[in-house]
């Protein structure tokens, strides 16, 4: 937490995120393609799924990041709304976008697999429609965070929906659980133990990881874009 | 790979263009509005601008 509270100040940011982004993007390109290599080329076909299993490894990282991002965005908007953070506004607009991307891809490679496993590209099955809710959530988020003249009033509306919608996170988790779904139930988060053979499952978590750090970078790059933006407004304003 | 293959290539190519095209996105904003503030003179802290004149 002190960690935080020190990085609360903009101008502190933007000075530790210009240090952390070369290295930061070094390691993302780097273990992007040894997260390529395993998944395309290193791990074997599943026993039941064959070799459409690979889709899974930018699947299930997106939809992890998709749902932490939005829990992000609740956080910066409870730390907005009630701590007035200065830069949790700046951080939330930067994100979104980022979340929505991942939302999208969870969604278009998730339809993709269900094709020749299920023999069509969609259902209204609990957790698909909820995820699109989710990707909806951010649409709403990004729309309503620049829907009006006074930034700081988009930025609160943005910051109600985002703590709001956050209901829809445990929705997405259990939906496999409380309804009869199509879609698999969790198969790595579960109480018993990840049910995927090791030979899966690590380059899976490595893909995980690999799409976790392409988010802290692209986040980190477009919150420093933001509070550069937001001077800019301020020396147009005086 | 199988007969699948046109899904699997489908799926990392989607991954590939909406993420790719994210990360161009944010860089080519954040080289505009770098340059925006240079051209401004706002790029370098309050003091170092504050001594500069």
């Amino acid at each position: 937490m002190p960690g935080l509270h020190f990085l609360a100040n903009p101008a502190r940011f933007r000075r530790f995120s210009q240090r952390a982004l070369p290295g930061l993007a070094l390691a993302t390109v780097l273990a992007l393609l040894v997260g390529l290599y395993m998944a395309l080329i290193q791990s074997p076909p599943d026993y039941q799924q064959g070799e459409t299993v690979r889709i899974m490894f930018l699947h299930v990282p997106s939809a992890w990041l998709a749902m932490a991002g939005y829990a992000l965005l609740a956080a910066l908007g409870a730390a907005l709304l009630v701590w007035r953070h200065p830069l949790a506004a700046l951080m939330a607009r930067a994100a979104a976008p980022v979340g929505a991307c991942f939302a999208l891809v969870c969604l278009l490679t998730g339809s993709l697999w269900g094709r020749p496993m299920w023999g069509t590209y969609w259902v209204w099955d609990a957790r698909l429609t909820s995820m699109l809710l989710l990707f909806f959530l951010y649409l709403g988020h990004i729309a309503l965070s620049r829907a009006y003249d006074d930034p700081d009033r988009g930025d609160r509306a943005a910051a109600i929906l985002a703590l709001v919608g956050v209901i829809n996170l445990p929705i997405i988790k259990f939906s496999v659980d409380w309804w009869n779904t199509l879609h698999q139930p969790a198969s790595v988060a579960r109480l018993g133990g990840p049910a995927i053979h090791p030979t899966i499952l690590i380059p899976l978590l490595w893909m995980a990881g690999t799409f976790l750090l392409l988010f802290i970078l692209l986040v980190l790059l477009r919150t420093e874009t933001e509070i550069d933006r937001r001077r800019l407004e301020i020396a147009e304003a005086a | 790979m199988s007969d699948h293959a046109v899904f699997i290539l489908a799926a990392y190519l989607v991954g590939l263009v909406i993420l790719g095209g994210l990360t161009i996105a944010s860089l080519s904003a954040r080289l505009k509005v770098r340059r925006e503030l240079e051209a401004r003179g706002l790029d370098r802290p309050r003091e170092q601008r504050a001594r500069a004149t």
